[in-house]
């Protein structure tokens, strides 16, 4: 699989009341109705600009904080698929992966990527290539069950096949 | 140590015991779950991931427990509606559920389900709180819960364990607050990704429950999965008071391996605060001091509990709140209050000016019962100082102990709690 898109970035430590605040999660549950406040208080103009396959290059500890799976689910809503850092905040992790969105661990990718620059993502190579500048860095491979988890469309369709968790 | 064969912290020790074999850091192992919960912000969404999976029912609803405390009473017509579905969804699956007022979600698992030994998924990060009654207890996002559910099982990674010490008892005006936030600041806001902490020494031997609980409950501001308590006699007693029920010790055995180990002791620890907009950014009181506050919170599932309130009440008593300084209290259980009004608490936080908040997660959410201005600054004993955590993106918030927000309070800037209490302690 190859994904490739537009790159918008951040830095260390974005936790998921950035990405999406708490005071608008308890009203709906209509993501793209969220979505529209995606990252609003550090990026007003995020939800309106945002394109279709754009892709989110972060820095360490990408989601940290609260459990909230509306972060990623509103990322997804705003046509996002995947997101590479330097790190991810344990439960945001999962929570990606479980919405279907893949969550890379690349080292270095902070450094070599600028925002608006095209990253190209190869999933079986297991590399993220900066096509402007022909940066190709290596990423952490996923766990077998989660790169499947992910390849199923989210934990609710690879539960839904294997009718329950099966991990070998 | 005997069944096993080998030394294990408590992490290894819980998730063995719950496999049927001796697990180590870094295996990942499909479990089954003894309790889950969600809430108000993560069950509406668990709930319609669960319609999606082809099954009629929860898997146990004995094991399951939702509550209303983020948003309750509702702030609105969309929020109510929200509830609804909640209130729907009990009735239809017979689950545990606690409505409005009851409490938050935290303090209710610690009052009436969580046991030690048990493996525990909840919908909210600060999940990580039960590990102070020796749970495997950890945060996840609603799909999760959902999945959990429906099969009863969940999958987890065997955590690496960062071991911390504290060699000495708190003396006053020192709190567990100050504890965690040394250790956050230590650790760094990703310090503990992935792995358990696990709170160690004489310093927790001598801690109540109440203390242990703010600790635990703040093990994920430094990422970790779950912060540990040993479950020793100052837990048994609680659990004996509280349940009236027994349950035998549960500790790391002595050699377990631990990835890290740090000491929290004095004279290196005194009253902090973590200051905007990270909770790793914490800074000596001393070294804040004088900055003016619009708005003081005490509450929470990290500091909502009796002894928290109590210390509040005793720096307060017979003194008021700054005139143009707002002071919110809200208990963090219905228990809490009733005890708390029965121990002359609330008149004693009444008298002085404070505003009591009906028992939930308040303000710390950001969505009612006290949003703050633009530019304005509040000092909270919650757990997150996020931009826009209370509402209010152009808003800053500083973390600090019970005892330095009652101060703070009085004073109406940043304040030490020894400049306006003196105890013999």
């Amino acid at each position: 699989m190859i994904i490739e898109g537009r790159v918008w970035k951040f830095g260390d430590n974005i936790n998921t009341d950035l990405i999406i605040a708490g005071k608008y999660k308890f009203d709906t549950l209509d993501m793209r109705e969220l979505a529209k406040h995606a990252f609003e208080a550090i990026l007003p103009d995020f939800a309106e600009k945002v394109k279709e396959g754009d892709i989110i290059v972060a820095g360490r500890n990408f989601g940290c904080g609260s459990s909230r799976e509306q972060a990623p689910q509103v990322l997804k809503a705003l046509g996002l698929k995947v997101i590479v850092a330097e790190s991810f905040a344990r439960i945001f992790f999962r929570n990606a992966i479980n919405s279907g969105i893949l969550a890379l661990e690349c080292e270095g990718i902070s450094k070599a990527v600028e925002e608006g620059e095209v990253l190209r993502v190869i999933l079986d190579k297991g590399v993220a290539e900066n096509v402007n500048k022909g940066v190709v860095l290596r990423f952490k491979p996923l766990p077998k069950f989660l790169e499947e988890i992910f390849m199923e469309g989210g934990f609710i369709p690879y539960v839904k096949k294997n009718k329950g968790i099966k991990i070998e | 140590m005997d069944i096993y064969n080998m030394p294990l912290t408590m992490a290894e020790k819980i998730l063995s015991q719950k496999v049927g074999k001796a697990v180590s850091s870094g295996e990942i192992v499909v479990s089954d779950v003894d309790f889950l919960m969600a809430h108000d912000g993560t069950a509406p969404l668990a709930m319609e991931q669960f319609t999606k999976l082809d099954v009629d029912r929860v898997f146990n609803p004995s094991k399951i427990l939702l509550v209303i405390d983020h948003a309750g009473p509702s702030p609105s017509d969309k929020v109510s509606n929200i509830h609804k579905m909640m209130r729907e969804f009990v009735r239809k699956h017979g689950c545990h559920f606690c409505d409005v007022g009851y409490g938050i979600c935290h303090q209710i698992l610690v009052e009436e389900f969580v046991e030690p030994g048990m493996i525990v998924i909840g919908a909210d990060s600060h999940t990580c709180t039960h590990g102070a009654l020796g749970a495997f207890a950890t945060g996840m996002g609603s799909t999760e819960v959902a999945v959990g559910m429906a099969y009863g099982q969940t999958w987890l990674k065997v955590p690496e364990t960062i071991k911390v010490e504290v060699p000495r008892e708190l003396k006053w005006p020192l709190s567990s607050k100050d504890v965690a936030l040394h250790v956050i600041k230590e650790l760094g806001a990703d310090g503990a990704n992935y792995m358990a902490l696990e709170f160690v020494g004489e310093g927790i031997k001598k801690m109540s429950m109440d203390s242990r609980l703010t600790l635990t409950n703040m093990a994920v501001e430094a990422g970790a999965k779950v912060g540990f308590c040993p479950f020793d006699k100052v837990a048994q007693n609680f659990m004996l008071a509280e349940r009236g029920k027994l349950f035998g010790y549960l500790e790391p055995d002595k050699n377990a391996d631990y990835s890290d180990e740090i000491t929290i002791d004095a004279p290196n620890i005194e009253p902090v605060v973590a200051v905007p907009h990270s909770v790793d950014n914490v800074k000596a009181v001393r070294e804040v001091e004088g900055i003016e506050v619009d708005q003081v919170f005490i509450g929470t599932c990290t500091n909502g509990r009796v002894e928290d309130l109590q210390t509040a009440a005793l720096i307060l008593e017979g003194k008021k709140v700054k005139d143009g300084v707002r002071l919110i209290v809200q208990p963090a259980s219905r228990k809490i209050y009733l005890k708390a009004l029965k121990e002359g608490i609330i008149e004693k936080l009444l008298a002085s000016g404070a505003i009591i908040n009906p028992p939930g997660c308040g303000p710390c959410v950001g969505r009612h019962l006290g949003i703050l201005g633009d530019d304005e600054v509040c000092l909270s004993t919650q757990n997150r100082n996020f931009i826009g955590r209370m509402g209010n993106p152009k808003a800053k918030i500083y973390l600090a102990s019970p005892a330095v927000a009652a101060a703070s309070a009085i004073k109406g800037v940043i304040t030490s709690p020894t400049e306006v209490f003196k105890s013999d302690n």
